[in-house]
Protein backbone atom coordinates (compact mmCIF):
# COMPACT_ATOMS: atom_id res chain seq x y z
CA UNK A 1 0.00 0.00 0.00
CA UNK A 2 2.31 2.66 1.06
CA UNK A 3 4.90 1.26 -1.35
CA UNK A 4 2.90 1.58 -4.79
CA UNK A 5 1.90 5.07 -3.38
CA UNK A 6 5.15 6.17 -3.34
CA UNK A 7 6.12 4.35 -6.05
CA UNK A 8 3.63 6.43 -8.28
CA UNK A 9 4.81 9.71 -6.24
CA UNK A 10 8.22 9.17 -7.33
CA UNK A 11 7.29 8.07 -10.86
CA UNK A 12 4.79 11.02 -11.60
CA UNK A 13 7.41 13.60 -10.29
CA UNK A 14 9.84 12.21 -12.12
CA UNK A 15 8.63 12.11 -15.52
CA UNK A 16 7.04 15.94 -14.45
CA UNK A 17 10.18 17.30 -14.14
CA UNK A 18 12.34 14.70 -17.14
CA UNK A 19 9.55 16.77 -19.09
CA UNK A 20 10.23 19.62 -17.78
CA UNK A 21 14.28 19.51 -18.29
CA UNK A 22 13.85 19.60 -22.19
CA UNK A 23 10.51 22.35 -21.84
CA UNK A 24 11.89 24.79 -19.90
CA UNK A 25 12.91 27.61 -21.69
CA UNK A 26 15.73 28.83 -18.80
CA UNK A 27 18.40 26.07 -19.05
CA UNK A 28 19.23 26.83 -15.32
CA UNK A 29 15.52 25.76 -14.39
CA UNK A 30 16.55 22.56 -16.98
CA UNK A 31 19.33 21.50 -14.76
CA UNK A 32 17.44 22.41 -11.40
CA UNK A 33 14.68 19.72 -12.93
CA UNK A 34 16.85 17.39 -14.30
CA UNK A 35 18.36 17.52 -9.92
CA UNK A 36 14.58 16.73 -9.37
CA UNK A 37 14.47 13.69 -11.84
CA UNK A 38 18.17 12.16 -10.31
CA UNK A 39 16.66 12.39 -6.67
CA UNK A 40 13.02 10.80 -7.81
CA UNK A 41 14.88 8.32 -9.50
CA UNK A 42 16.58 7.66 -6.26
CA UNK A 43 14.00 7.80 -4.23
CA UNK A 44 12.45 5.06 -6.74
CA UNK A 45 16.35 2.77 -6.52
CA UNK A 46 15.22 2.88 -2.72
CA UNK A 47 12.09 2.04 -2.86
CA UNK A 48 13.63 -1.10 -4.84
CA UNK A 49 15.59 -2.14 -2.08
CA UNK A 50 18.98 -0.97 -3.79
CA UNK A 51 19.74 2.09 -1.19
CA UNK A 52 23.52 2.23 -2.16
CA UNK A 53 23.01 2.66 -6.29
CA UNK A 54 20.03 5.78 -4.59
CA UNK A 55 22.85 7.42 -2.72
CA UNK A 56 25.59 6.66 -4.97
CA UNK A 57 23.14 8.24 -7.57
CA UNK A 58 22.87 11.36 -5.68
CA UNK A 59 26.48 11.56 -4.78
CA UNK A 60 27.92 11.26 -7.91
CA UNK A 61 24.86 12.90 -9.99
CA UNK A 62 23.60 15.04 -8.07
CA UNK A 63 26.76 15.99 -5.86
CA UNK A 64 29.38 16.63 -8.19
CA UNK A 65 28.31 16.03 -12.28
CA UNK A 66 24.85 17.89 -12.05
CA UNK A 67 26.61 20.84 -9.82
CA UNK A 68 29.06 21.35 -12.51
CA UNK A 69 26.26 21.48 -15.34
CA UNK A 70 24.65 24.04 -13.25
CA UNK A 71 28.09 26.14 -12.92
CA UNK A 72 28.24 25.89 -16.90
CA UNK A 73 24.85 27.07 -17.59
CA UNK A 74 24.88 29.52 -14.96
CA UNK A 75 27.64 31.29 -16.85
CA UNK A 76 25.91 31.18 -20.12
CA UNK A 77 24.49 34.65 -21.43
CA UNK A 78 21.31 33.60 -23.26
CA UNK A 79 19.38 36.05 -25.47
CA UNK A 80 15.80 34.47 -24.72
CA UNK A 81 14.18 36.10 -28.10
CA UNK A 82 17.09 33.93 -30.18
CA UNK A 83 16.23 31.07 -28.72
CA UNK A 84 12.56 31.17 -29.93
CA UNK A 85 13.55 32.25 -33.29
CA UNK A 86 15.50 29.05 -33.70
CA UNK A 87 12.77 26.84 -32.65
CA UNK A 88 10.57 26.87 -36.14
CA UNK A 89 13.03 26.71 -38.21
CA UNK A 90 14.40 22.86 -36.30
CA UNK A 91 11.58 21.90 -35.78
CA UNK A 92 11.46 19.11 -38.54
CA UNK A 93 14.85 17.75 -37.40
CA UNK A 94 14.05 17.37 -33.67
CA UNK A 95 10.73 15.53 -34.94
CA UNK A 96 12.23 12.90 -37.21
CA UNK A 97 15.25 12.45 -35.01
CA UNK A 98 12.28 11.53 -32.10
CA UNK A 99 10.43 9.49 -34.52
CA UNK A 100 13.61 7.40 -35.19
CA UNK A 101 13.95 6.69 -31.12
CA UNK A 102 10.36 5.97 -30.51
CA UNK A 103 10.67 3.41 -33.53
CA UNK A 104 13.97 1.92 -32.00
CA UNK A 105 12.60 1.87 -28.50
CA UNK A 106 9.33 0.10 -29.67
CA UNK A 107 11.34 -2.24 -31.61
CA UNK A 108 13.84 -3.37 -29.09
CA UNK A 109 11.08 -3.12 -26.83
CA UNK A 110 8.51 -5.12 -28.77
CA UNK A 111 11.44 -7.97 -28.61
CA UNK A 112 12.94 -7.65 -25.16
CA UNK A 113 12.75 -10.86 -23.16
CA UNK A 114 15.12 -12.12 -20.14
CA UNK A 115 16.95 -15.94 -20.02
CA UNK A 116 15.44 -18.06 -17.27
CA UNK A 117 18.48 -17.42 -15.45
CA UNK A 118 18.66 -13.58 -14.90
CA UNK A 119 15.25 -13.73 -14.27
CA UNK A 120 15.74 -16.15 -11.14
CA UNK A 121 18.42 -13.98 -10.11
CA UNK A 122 16.20 -10.61 -10.66
CA UNK A 123 14.09 -12.44 -8.30
CA UNK A 124 16.62 -12.43 -5.43
CA UNK A 125 18.99 -10.05 -6.12
CA UNK A 126 20.64 -10.16 -2.82
CA UNK A 127 21.45 -12.90 -1.37
CA UNK A 128 19.96 -13.17 2.19
CA UNK A 129 22.11 -12.02 5.21
CA UNK A 130 24.16 -9.32 3.69
CA UNK A 131 23.17 -5.49 2.68
CA UNK A 132 23.17 -5.19 -0.84
CA UNK A 133 26.42 -2.77 -0.38
CA UNK A 134 27.97 -5.91 0.28
CA UNK A 135 26.51 -7.86 -2.58
CA UNK A 136 27.38 -5.45 -4.97
CA UNK A 137 31.25 -5.57 -3.65
CA UNK A 138 31.02 -9.55 -3.86
CA UNK A 139 30.14 -9.88 -7.40
CA UNK A 140 32.15 -6.67 -8.83
CA UNK A 141 35.34 -7.43 -6.96
CA UNK A 142 35.17 -11.15 -8.03
CA UNK A 143 33.07 -11.84 -11.50
CA UNK A 144 33.48 -8.33 -12.54
CA UNK A 145 36.85 -7.44 -11.69
CA UNK A 146 38.63 -6.73 -14.65
CA UNK A 147 36.03 -5.03 -16.41
CA UNK A 148 35.72 -2.67 -13.16
CA UNK A 149 39.11 -2.12 -13.46
CA UNK A 150 39.44 -1.24 -17.30
CA UNK A 151 36.05 1.04 -16.42
CA UNK A 152 38.12 2.89 -14.07
CA UNK A 153 41.24 3.01 -16.49
CA UNK A 154 39.24 4.50 -19.02
CA UNK A 155 38.13 7.58 -16.69
CA UNK A 156 41.26 8.02 -15.61
CA UNK A 157 42.69 7.90 -19.38
CA UNK A 158 39.59 10.58 -20.11
CA UNK A 159 40.71 12.19 -17.15
CA UNK A 160 43.74 12.61 -18.20
CA UNK A 161 42.94 13.76 -21.50
CA UNK A 162 40.86 16.83 -20.01
CA UNK A 163 43.95 17.72 -18.31
CA UNK A 164 46.11 17.17 -21.37
CA UNK A 165 43.79 19.60 -23.71
CA UNK A 166 43.31 22.16 -21.29
CA UNK A 167 47.30 22.41 -19.91
CA UNK A 168 49.03 25.66 -21.49
CA UNK A 169 52.90 26.09 -20.58
CA UNK A 170 53.49 29.52 -21.22
CA UNK A 171 56.67 30.78 -20.84
CA UNK A 172 57.37 33.59 -18.79
CA UNK A 173 54.89 33.28 -16.11
CA UNK A 174 55.91 33.78 -12.73
CA UNK A 175 54.74 30.79 -10.97
CA UNK A 176 54.51 30.77 -6.64
CA UNK A 177 56.68 28.04 -5.54
CA UNK A 178 54.95 27.17 -2.22
CA UNK A 179 57.28 25.69 -0.09
CA UNK A 180 59.91 28.53 -0.64
CA UNK A 181 57.35 30.85 0.76
CA UNK A 182 57.27 28.60 3.60
CA UNK A 183 60.73 28.29 4.31
CA UNK A 184 60.88 31.81 4.32
CA UNK A 185 61.85 33.02 7.94
CA UNK A 186 61.68 36.57 9.42
CA UNK A 187 65.60 37.09 9.38
CA UNK A 188 65.22 36.72 5.57
CA UNK A 189 62.40 38.60 5.21
CA UNK A 190 63.40 41.75 7.31
CA UNK A 191 66.61 43.61 7.02
CA UNK A 192 67.55 45.98 9.94
CA UNK A 193 69.31 48.80 8.84
CA UNK A 194 70.55 51.26 11.67
CA UNK A 195 70.60 54.81 10.03
CA UNK A 196 72.00 57.54 11.66
CA UNK A 197 70.03 60.84 11.78
CA UNK A 198 70.02 63.69 9.16
CA UNK A 199 71.43 60.75 6.39
CA UNK A 200 68.41 59.05 4.74
CA UNK A 201 68.65 55.46 4.20
CA UNK B 1 11.19 2.93 16.55
CA UNK B 2 11.64 4.16 20.21
CA UNK B 3 7.76 4.86 20.85
CA UNK B 4 6.58 2.00 18.59
CA UNK B 5 6.52 -0.07 21.79
CA UNK B 6 4.31 2.63 23.80
CA UNK B 7 1.89 2.90 20.95
CA UNK B 8 1.36 -0.70 20.16
CA UNK B 9 0.53 -1.42 23.69
CA UNK B 10 -2.26 0.85 23.96
CA UNK B 11 -3.98 -1.20 21.26
CA UNK B 12 -2.60 0.55 17.60
CA UNK B 13 -1.88 -1.54 15.20
CA UNK B 14 2.06 -2.07 14.25
CA UNK B 15 2.60 0.25 10.88
CA UNK B 16 0.06 2.97 12.25
CA UNK B 17 1.95 2.82 15.73
CA UNK B 18 5.39 3.17 14.15
CA UNK B 19 4.15 6.09 11.49
CA UNK B 20 3.18 8.08 14.88
CA UNK B 21 6.08 7.26 16.57
CA UNK B 22 8.50 7.97 13.65
CA UNK B 23 6.55 11.44 13.28
CA UNK B 24 6.91 12.07 17.14
CA UNK B 25 10.33 11.40 17.38
CA UNK B 26 11.77 13.72 14.73
CA UNK B 27 9.71 16.15 15.69
CA UNK B 28 11.13 16.17 19.02
CA UNK B 29 14.66 15.52 17.99
CA UNK B 30 14.48 19.15 15.66
CA UNK B 31 12.84 20.92 18.95
CA UNK B 32 15.83 19.47 20.80
CA UNK B 33 18.01 20.48 17.70
CA UNK B 34 16.78 24.14 17.28
CA UNK B 35 16.94 24.98 21.59
CA UNK B 36 20.83 23.32 21.21
CA UNK B 37 21.56 25.35 17.70
CA UNK B 38 20.20 28.45 19.87
CA UNK B 39 22.75 28.18 22.82
CA UNK B 40 25.61 26.47 20.68
CA UNK B 41 25.01 30.04 18.64
CA UNK B 42 25.16 32.25 21.53
CA UNK B 43 28.47 30.08 22.76
CA UNK B 44 29.97 30.30 19.76
CA UNK B 45 29.54 34.64 20.13
CA UNK B 46 30.90 33.98 23.63
CA UNK B 47 33.95 32.01 23.15
CA UNK B 48 34.66 34.83 20.39
CA UNK B 49 34.17 37.58 22.60
CA UNK B 50 36.44 35.61 25.23
CA UNK B 51 38.97 35.51 22.79
CA UNK B 52 39.21 39.22 21.68
CA UNK B 53 38.96 39.69 25.83
CA UNK B 54 35.01 41.16 25.14
CA UNK B 55 31.71 39.98 27.14
CA UNK B 56 30.15 39.16 24.20
CA UNK B 57 26.42 39.08 24.23
CA UNK B 58 25.20 39.97 28.09
CA UNK B 59 21.87 42.16 28.14
CA UNK B 60 19.26 40.09 27.25
CA UNK B 61 18.68 37.98 30.00
CA UNK B 62 20.89 36.96 32.64
CA UNK B 63 24.35 35.96 30.82
CA UNK B 64 22.71 37.18 27.45
CA UNK B 65 20.92 33.51 27.60
CA UNK B 66 18.23 35.09 25.64
CA UNK B 67 19.92 36.76 23.42
CA UNK B 68 19.59 34.34 20.20
CA UNK B 69 15.21 34.31 21.08
CA UNK B 70 15.71 37.88 20.87
CA UNK B 71 17.43 37.65 17.22
CA UNK B 72 15.11 34.82 16.34
CA UNK B 73 12.04 37.61 17.09
CA UNK B 74 13.87 40.30 15.49
CA UNK B 75 14.54 38.40 12.01
CA UNK B 76 10.19 37.34 11.76
CA UNK B 77 9.37 40.20 12.54
CA UNK B 78 11.49 42.25 9.64
CA UNK B 79 9.81 42.68 6.24
CA UNK B 80 11.12 40.29 3.08
CA UNK B 81 12.73 41.99 0.90
CA UNK B 82 12.70 40.31 -2.67
CA UNK B 83 14.67 42.13 -5.47
CA UNK B 84 12.43 42.83 -8.63
CA UNK B 85 15.46 41.75 -10.91
CA UNK B 86 15.60 38.22 -9.75
CA UNK B 87 13.94 34.63 -10.50
CA UNK B 88 11.55 35.24 -7.44
CA UNK B 89 10.73 31.06 -7.32
CA UNK B 90 14.61 30.00 -6.91
CA UNK B 91 15.37 32.94 -4.88
CA UNK B 92 12.83 31.80 -2.26
CA UNK B 93 13.76 28.18 -2.83
CA UNK B 94 17.44 28.51 -1.90
CA UNK B 95 16.86 29.12 1.93
CA UNK B 96 14.57 26.36 2.47
CA UNK B 97 16.82 23.82 -0.02
CA UNK B 98 19.62 25.17 2.27
CA UNK B 99 17.83 24.42 5.98
CA UNK B 100 15.94 21.37 4.48
CA UNK B 101 19.53 19.17 3.64
CA UNK B 102 20.55 20.51 6.79
CA UNK B 103 17.94 19.26 8.95
CA UNK B 104 17.78 15.96 6.45
CA UNK B 105 21.46 15.07 7.36
CA UNK B 106 20.49 14.60 10.81
CA UNK B 107 18.14 11.78 10.51
CA UNK B 108 20.89 8.78 10.37
CA UNK B 109 22.90 10.43 13.28
CA UNK B 110 22.68 8.16 16.44
CA UNK B 111 22.67 9.59 19.40
CA UNK B 112 22.45 6.61 21.68
CA UNK B 113 22.45 2.99 21.00
CA UNK B 114 19.25 2.64 19.16
CA UNK B 115 18.02 6.46 19.18
CA UNK B 116 17.98 7.41 15.82
CA UNK B 117 15.42 8.03 13.47
CA UNK B 118 16.32 5.83 10.87
CA UNK B 119 19.15 3.37 11.17
CA UNK B 120 19.91 2.57 7.49
CA UNK B 121 21.90 1.01 6.23
CA UNK B 122 24.48 3.19 3.59
CA UNK B 123 23.70 5.91 6.84
CA UNK B 124 27.04 7.14 6.00
CA UNK B 125 26.57 7.33 2.30
CA UNK B 126 23.45 9.25 2.80
CA UNK B 127 25.12 11.62 5.55
CA UNK B 128 27.71 12.26 2.58
CA UNK B 129 25.01 12.56 -0.01
CA UNK B 130 23.63 15.74 2.43
CA UNK B 131 26.03 17.41 2.87
CA UNK B 132 27.33 17.47 -0.41
CA UNK B 133 23.80 19.09 -1.76
CA UNK B 134 24.30 21.69 1.10
CA UNK B 135 25.94 23.81 -2.32
CA UNK B 136 23.40 24.19 -4.00
CA UNK B 137 21.13 26.15 -1.93
CA UNK B 138 24.37 28.34 -2.27
CA UNK B 139 24.34 28.47 -5.84
CA UNK B 140 20.46 28.50 -6.09
CA UNK B 141 20.97 31.77 -4.18
CA UNK B 142 23.71 33.46 -6.00
CA UNK B 143 21.86 32.90 -9.00
CA UNK B 144 18.42 34.08 -8.41
CA UNK B 145 19.67 37.09 -6.67
CA UNK B 146 21.03 38.27 -10.38
CA UNK B 147 23.34 40.52 -8.85
CA UNK B 148 27.18 40.77 -9.14
CA UNK B 149 28.65 39.54 -5.56
CA UNK B 150 26.38 37.29 -4.67
CA UNK B 151 27.15 35.56 -7.84
CA UNK B 152 30.87 35.54 -7.84
CA UNK B 153 30.13 34.28 -4.29
CA UNK B 154 28.18 31.32 -5.09
CA UNK B 155 30.87 30.63 -8.19
CA UNK B 156 33.39 30.33 -5.26
CA UNK B 157 31.47 28.21 -3.18
CA UNK B 158 30.79 25.18 -5.68
CA UNK B 159 34.46 25.13 -6.73
CA UNK B 160 35.34 25.40 -3.36
CA UNK B 161 32.63 22.48 -1.59
CA UNK B 162 33.35 20.26 -4.68
CA UNK B 163 36.90 20.42 -4.12
CA UNK B 164 36.84 19.22 -0.49
CA UNK B 165 34.04 16.85 -0.58
CA UNK B 166 36.51 14.60 -2.43
CA UNK B 167 38.52 14.17 0.81
CA UNK B 168 36.33 14.00 3.06
CA UNK B 169 34.85 10.94 1.10
CA UNK B 170 38.46 9.54 1.04
CA UNK B 171 38.12 10.03 5.11
CA UNK B 172 34.89 8.79 5.10
CA UNK B 173 36.10 5.49 3.19
CA UNK B 174 38.94 4.69 5.58
CA UNK B 175 37.02 4.95 8.08
CA UNK B 176 34.05 2.66 6.10
CA UNK B 177 36.84 -0.02 5.61
CA UNK B 178 38.25 0.12 9.54
CA UNK B 179 34.43 -0.66 10.80
CA UNK B 180 33.54 -3.27 8.45
CA UNK B 181 30.09 -0.78 7.91
CA UNK B 182 28.36 1.81 6.24
CA UNK B 183 26.03 1.87 9.33
CA UNK B 184 26.36 4.85 11.53
CA UNK B 185 25.76 2.09 14.85
CA UNK B 186 27.78 -0.22 13.79
CA UNK B 187 30.62 2.66 13.03
CA UNK B 188 30.50 3.24 16.86
CA UNK B 189 30.04 -0.25 18.18
CA UNK B 190 32.95 -1.14 16.04
CA UNK B 191 35.00 1.32 18.53
CA UNK B 192 33.80 0.02 21.46
CA UNK B 193 36.90 -1.03 23.95
CA UNK B 194 37.94 -0.98 27.23
CA UNK B 195 39.09 2.53 27.77
CA UNK B 196 39.09 5.47 24.60
CA UNK B 197 42.39 3.77 23.27
CA UNK B 198 39.88 1.85 20.90
CA UNK B 199 38.61 5.05 19.43
CA UNK B 200 39.41 5.74 15.84
CA UNK B 201 41.30 8.72 16.79
CA UNK B 202 43.92 6.16 18.58
CA UNK B 203 44.27 3.93 15.55
CA UNK B 204 45.78 4.06 12.23
CA UNK B 205 43.24 6.58 11.38
CA UNK B 206 44.78 9.24 13.64
CA UNK B 207 45.87 11.61 10.66
CA UNK B 208 42.68 11.62 8.85
CA UNK B 209 40.96 13.24 11.75
CA UNK B 210 42.28 16.74 11.06
CA UNK B 211 42.29 16.19 7.65
CA UNK B 212 38.09 15.64 8.21
CA UNK B 213 37.98 18.75 10.90
CA UNK B 214 39.28 20.91 8.30
CA UNK B 215 37.64 19.88 5.29
CA UNK B 216 34.88 19.81 7.58
CA UNK B 217 35.63 23.53 7.67
CA UNK B 218 35.83 24.21 4.42
CA UNK B 219 32.08 22.74 3.35
CA UNK B 220 30.50 24.47 5.94
CA UNK B 221 32.53 27.56 4.66
CA UNK B 222 33.41 28.36 8.03
CA UNK B 223 36.88 30.53 8.91
CA UNK B 224 39.85 30.71 7.89
CA UNK B 225 38.22 28.81 4.61
CA UNK B 226 34.96 31.48 4.33
CA UNK B 227 35.86 32.97 1.21
CA UNK B 228 32.49 32.42 0.04
CA UNK B 229 31.61 35.31 1.93
CA UNK B 230 34.54 37.17 2.59
CA UNK B 231 32.90 40.65 3.51
CA UNK B 232 36.11 42.72 2.40
CA UNK B 233 35.65 41.66 -0.79
CA UNK B 234 31.97 39.82 -1.89
CA UNK B 235 30.25 42.53 0.93
CA UNK B 236 28.14 39.42 2.35
CA UNK B 237 28.51 36.78 -0.21
CA UNK B 238 25.47 34.76 -1.60
CA UNK B 239 22.81 36.26 1.03
CA UNK B 240 23.80 39.91 0.44
CA UNK B 241 20.14 40.27 -1.03
CA UNK B 242 18.31 38.41 1.49
CA UNK B 243 16.55 39.56 4.82
CA UNK B 244 14.38 38.86 7.94
CA UNK B 245 13.23 35.29 7.35
CA UNK B 246 15.07 33.92 4.40
CA UNK B 247 18.12 35.20 5.89
CA UNK B 248 17.81 33.20 9.38
CA UNK B 249 17.20 30.27 7.34
CA UNK B 250 20.77 30.37 5.90
CA UNK B 251 21.57 31.30 8.97
CA UNK B 252 20.05 28.17 10.71
CA UNK B 253 21.48 25.95 8.00
CA UNK B 254 24.71 26.80 8.13
CA UNK B 255 24.57 26.34 12.07
CA UNK B 256 22.84 22.72 11.34
CA UNK B 257 25.94 21.51 9.17
CA UNK B 258 28.05 22.48 11.09
CA UNK B 259 27.34 20.86 14.16
CA UNK B 260 26.16 17.76 11.74
CA UNK B 261 29.95 17.89 10.86
CA UNK B 262 30.71 18.18 14.61
CA UNK B 263 28.79 15.01 14.90
CA UNK B 264 30.39 13.44 12.45
CA UNK B 265 33.95 13.77 13.90
CA UNK B 266 32.82 12.54 17.07
CA UNK B 267 30.66 9.54 15.08
CA UNK B 268 33.28 8.28 13.15
CA UNK B 269 36.53 9.34 15.43
CA UNK B 270 35.62 9.17 19.13
CA UNK B 271 33.35 6.96 19.22
CA UNK B 272 30.03 8.48 18.98
CA UNK B 273 28.08 8.04 22.59
CA UNK B 274 31.15 5.66 24.17
CA UNK B 275 32.28 6.75 27.37
CA UNK B 276 35.95 7.07 27.85
CA UNK B 277 36.23 4.61 29.87
CA UNK B 278 33.97 1.34 30.31
CA UNK B 279 33.98 1.11 33.96
CA UNK B 280 31.62 2.53 36.66
CA UNK B 281 31.22 6.24 37.36
CA UNK B 282 31.68 6.71 33.39
CA UNK B 283 29.30 4.18 32.59
CA UNK B 284 26.58 5.69 34.93
CA UNK B 285 26.50 8.68 32.44
CA UNK B 286 24.01 7.76 29.45
CA UNK B 287 25.71 7.99 26.50
CA UNK B 288 23.63 11.07 24.97
CA UNK B 289 25.39 12.94 27.48
CA UNK B 290 29.11 12.02 26.29
CA UNK B 291 27.62 12.37 22.62
CA UNK B 292 26.91 15.71 22.85
CA UNK B 293 29.97 16.25 25.34
CA UNK B 294 31.89 15.31 21.84
CA UNK B 295 29.80 17.75 20.00
CA UNK B 296 30.72 20.66 22.09
CA UNK B 297 34.46 19.66 21.98
CA UNK B 298 34.45 19.62 18.24
CA UNK B 299 32.30 22.87 17.93
CA UNK B 300 34.75 24.95 20.82
CA UNK B 301 37.35 23.95 17.95
CA UNK B 302 35.25 25.50 15.49
CA UNK B 303 34.60 28.38 17.52
CA UNK B 304 38.38 28.62 17.94
CA UNK B 305 39.39 28.53 14.69
CA UNK B 306 37.12 31.16 13.54
CA UNK B 307 38.62 33.69 16.82
CA UNK B 308 42.39 32.79 15.90
CA UNK B 309 43.22 32.03 11.99
CA UNK B 310 43.11 34.78 9.71
CA UNK B 311 41.88 33.56 6.10
CA UNK B 312 42.84 32.11 3.31
CA UNK B 313 44.15 33.26 0.42
CA UNK B 314 41.59 31.21 -2.66
CA UNK B 315 45.03 29.73 -4.61
CA UNK B 316 46.13 28.31 -0.65
CA UNK B 317 42.59 26.52 -0.43
CA UNK B 318 42.65 25.07 -3.46
CA UNK B 319 45.81 24.04 -3.39
CA UNK B 320 45.54 22.43 0.12
CA UNK B 321 42.75 20.80 -1.17
CA UNK B 322 43.32 18.96 -4.30
CA UNK B 323 47.61 19.01 -3.25
CA UNK B 324 47.73 17.97 0.28
CA UNK B 325 44.36 16.57 1.19
CA UNK B 326 43.57 14.46 -1.58
CA UNK B 327 46.75 12.72 -2.31
CA UNK B 328 47.34 12.29 1.44
CA UNK B 329 43.59 10.53 2.26
CA UNK B 330 43.94 8.80 -0.76
CA UNK B 331 47.11 6.92 0.32
CA UNK B 332 45.50 6.51 3.72
CA UNK B 333 42.88 4.56 1.94
CA UNK B 334 45.57 2.18 0.39
CA UNK B 335 47.21 1.63 3.88
CA UNK B 336 44.12 1.12 5.75
CA UNK B 337 42.77 -0.91 3.47
CA UNK B 338 46.22 -2.92 3.60
CA UNK B 339 46.24 -2.93 7.06
CA UNK B 340 42.70 -4.64 7.65
CA UNK B 341 43.92 -6.87 4.72
CA UNK B 342 46.91 -7.80 6.42
CA UNK B 343 48.14 -6.75 9.56
CA UNK B 344 44.84 -7.06 11.23
CA UNK B 345 44.26 -10.51 11.32
CA UNK B 346 47.39 -11.29 13.02
CA UNK B 347 47.57 -8.72 15.76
Amino acid sequence: MFEAIAFYFFSAILIASAIMVIAGRNPVHSVLFLILAFFNAAGLFVLMGAEFLGMILIVVYVGAVAVLFLFVVMMLDIDFADLKRGTLQYLPFGVLIGLILVAELVMVGSVWALKPATQAALANATPAGITNTEALGRILYTDYVYYFQIAGLVLLVAMIGAIVLTLRSRPGVRRQVISEQNARTAAMAVDMVDIKPGEGA
Amino acid sequence: MLFTDLFTSLGMNHSLAWFISQALSILIFDVVLLVMIAYLLLADRKIWAAVQMRRGPNVVGPFGLLQTFADLTKFLLKEVIIPSGSNKVIFMLAPLVTVILAFAGWAVVPLDKGWVVADINVGILYLFAMSSLGVYGIIMAGWASNSKYPFLSALRAAAQMVSYEVSIGFVIITVLLFAGSLNLTKIVEAQAGASMLSWNVFSILFPMLPIFFVSALAETNRPPFDLVEAESELVAGFFVEYSSTPFLLFFLGEYLSIVLMCAMCSILFLGGWLPPFDFAPFTWVPGIIWFILKICFFFFMFAMVKAMVPRYRYDQLMRLGWKVFLPTSLLWVVLTASWVLFVRPHL
